[in-house]
């Protein structure tokens, strides 16, 4: 569908976008994530046609972005950052010039507008001007704008910044609604977002892509490794430590912190770090049960894609 | 072109929701009403030929002030990159808001015409050179709004658009009173650069196909430099 090809941006000597390769597929919701200033937004307006590329190529469908900017538009619906709309007109008025501008016209227009307004669940402002709205529901009119000519390929540019979790929740739906027939593509910094919604998570720090694959793919690709997290009561930290580095496996002993009350009433919390192919928990709660000390919790932390991301995009500061 | 349309219409609109449109025509008719009836009637002649003698160094201060916005006010918002990026053209983009700002300069003007049916009722009006300063009004209108579009597209902000657009627009109408300076050699040169000597004499009632050719040509040179501005800014 999208194919992107050793695409890179230079904003005079600075590197923006440094020469990526990504295919995107038809029917995908796709996550971009990074840390700010990776290269996101810059890799979505070249995508859009925005900004012109320094180098390389974008192809979708059979258009080249040179060649056929206006066919690739059409194609596209795009919400950029904080959907900046125009401020003075009314909400009603604005989806009436997108869908001028979409060419859209008579009864097919009202009928779009309409089903947007309840999709996006506009009604209630449909004659306030954009400016006196609030965030959530300018970013709502920003995914009826996006949506307005049923796009196959919807991008939005972090498209729950800003919101509550309320307001996110519903737009999480939207985008799955969405995402069942369309392509969709989703720049975040939000890691719980990408994990929840999309098939695919494409990860961008520096303007290079460091991680690409399916949201399920890249949680198990971590050597085996793993985290235990243990509170004990009545155990010394000394004493604990070593005893649990006696274990085969445990590569790692921190300690956390705990609030004041607990420290007082002496709870510890320690974390284990495990490289092992193997469950280790019953060999903790084992050397537990063979002191004195009282065993309040004992669980195990799957490396979360948090943990993924700081990894690869951690570095060369 | 349907595209063109939906902008102008946009942009067209988006003057009378604000109440600068408002603004800019009473302060325009104010100005201009006191300085041309003030002198009416002591020149004693029931013609216009003050009110379009004062029209290009108002012009060059009200017609910026209609296109500061046009660019400026949407790359600051950031909904420019939100147009761009609907099916639009950047000549689209340009033609639309170059026509919407024209039309306000057109319709700023329509209350003027009051001026020569008092002056009508007051003696004996020659139409012809009456008729020949609207058109001038209007080509020069045109002109000035391109120069505004084009400062209007280098910046995010509204102020320095005004004020580099009203330095160009004032050096174009002052230019053929400051001659003085020059060499004869290139005085013919500087002459034909003065919007202020084309318009006098499409003012005169003479409709010479030179003033004309330079209005349309300043006003194509101001939409391409936006144009350009624009492009090369991504």
């Amino acid at each position: 569908m999208i194919h992107i090809e050793d695409l890179s941006k230079y904003y005079h000597s600075l590197c923006a976008v440094d020469h990526i390769t990504l295919d995107i597929h038809k029917g995908e919701i796709l996550a971009i994530l990074g840390p700010n200033g990776a290269g996101k937004t810059t890799t979505l307006r070249m995508l859009t046609g925005f900004l012109r590329p320094t180098t390389g190529s974008i192809r979708v469908k059979n258009y080249t972005i040179d060649e056929h900017p206006l066919e690739i538009k059409r194609l596209l619906g795009y919400l950029p950052e904080s959907a900046p709309l125009y401020h003075e007109m009314l909400v009603y008025d604005y989806l009436d010039f997108v869908a001028n501008i979409r060419q859209l016209n008579g009864d097919k227009k009202l009928a779009r507008i309409r089903h947007l307004a309840k999709l996006c669940d506009l009604h209630s402002v449909m004659h306030r001007p954009i400016s006196e709205l609030s965030k959530g529901f300018k970013q709502r009119v920003g995914l009826a704008h996006a949506m307005m000519d049923d796009p196959e390929i919807l991008i939005l540019d972090e498209p729950t910044s800003g919101l509550d979790p309320n307001q996110i929740i519903e737009i999480r739906n939207i985008i799955q609604e969405i995402g069942k027939e369309k392509t969709v593509i989703v720049s975040t910094h939000i890691l719980s977002e990408a994990e929840a919604t999309c098939d695919r998570v494409v990860i961008i720090n520096r303007g290079k892509i460091v991680a690409d694959s399916s949201t399920e793919m890249l949680k198990q690709s971590t050597d085996g490794e793993y985290l235990v997290n243990l509170s004990v009561l009545n155990a010394d930290l000394e004493t604990a430590r070593s005893e649990f580095l006696c274990l085969l496996g445990v590569v790692d002993v921190t300690q956390m912190r705990g609030t004041n009350k607990e420290e007082q009433e002496g709870i510890i919390h320690l974390r284990l770090t495990c490289r092992s192919p193997e469950d280790l928990r019953g060999a903790i709660y084992q050397k537990i049960k063979a002191t004195d000390w009282i065993l309040l919790e004992l669980c195990q932390e799957t490396k979360s894609l948090e943990n993924i991301f700081r990894e690869l995009t951690k570095g060369e500061g | 072109m349907g595209q063109v349309i939906h902008i102008f219409k946009k942009e067209f609109m988006a003057y009378f929701v604000s109440p600068i449109a408002y603004i800019v025509i009473s302060i325009f008719l104010l100005i201009t009403g006191w300085f041309f009836f003030t002198t009416f009637f002591l020149n004693n002649q029931a013609n216009l030929r003050n009110f379009f003698a004062l029209l290009p160094i108002i012009f060059s201060f009200v017609v910026p002030a209609i296109t500061m916005r046009l660019f400026s006010e949407e790359l600051n918002v950031g909904s420019y990159e939100t147009l761009l990026t609907m099916p639009v053209t950047l000549r689209d983009v340009v033609a639309g808001k170059f026509l919407a700002a024209l039309a306000f300069v057109i319709t700023m003007l329509v209350p003027t015409v009051s001026y020569p049916i008092t002056v009508s009722f007051l003696g004996r009006l020659d139409w012809g050179p009456v008729a020949g300063g609207y058109i001038g009004a209007i080509l020069l209108g045109a002109a000035f709004c391109s120069i505004g579009l084009f400062a209007s597209s280098l910046t995010r902000n509204q102020i320095i658009a005004f004020i580099i657009a009203v330095a160009i627009c004032f050096v174009l109408t002052l230019i053929d009173k400051m001659l003085f300076f020059l060499p004869r050699s290139l005085l013919g040169f500087f002459e034909y650069l003065g919007a202020d000597f084309h318009f006098e004499n499409i003012s005169k009632g003479i409709i010479d196909s030179r003033d004309i050719l330079y209005f349309l040509s300043v006003s194509f040179i101001g939409l391409y430099a936006a144009h350009l501005a624009r492009q090369e800014n991504n």
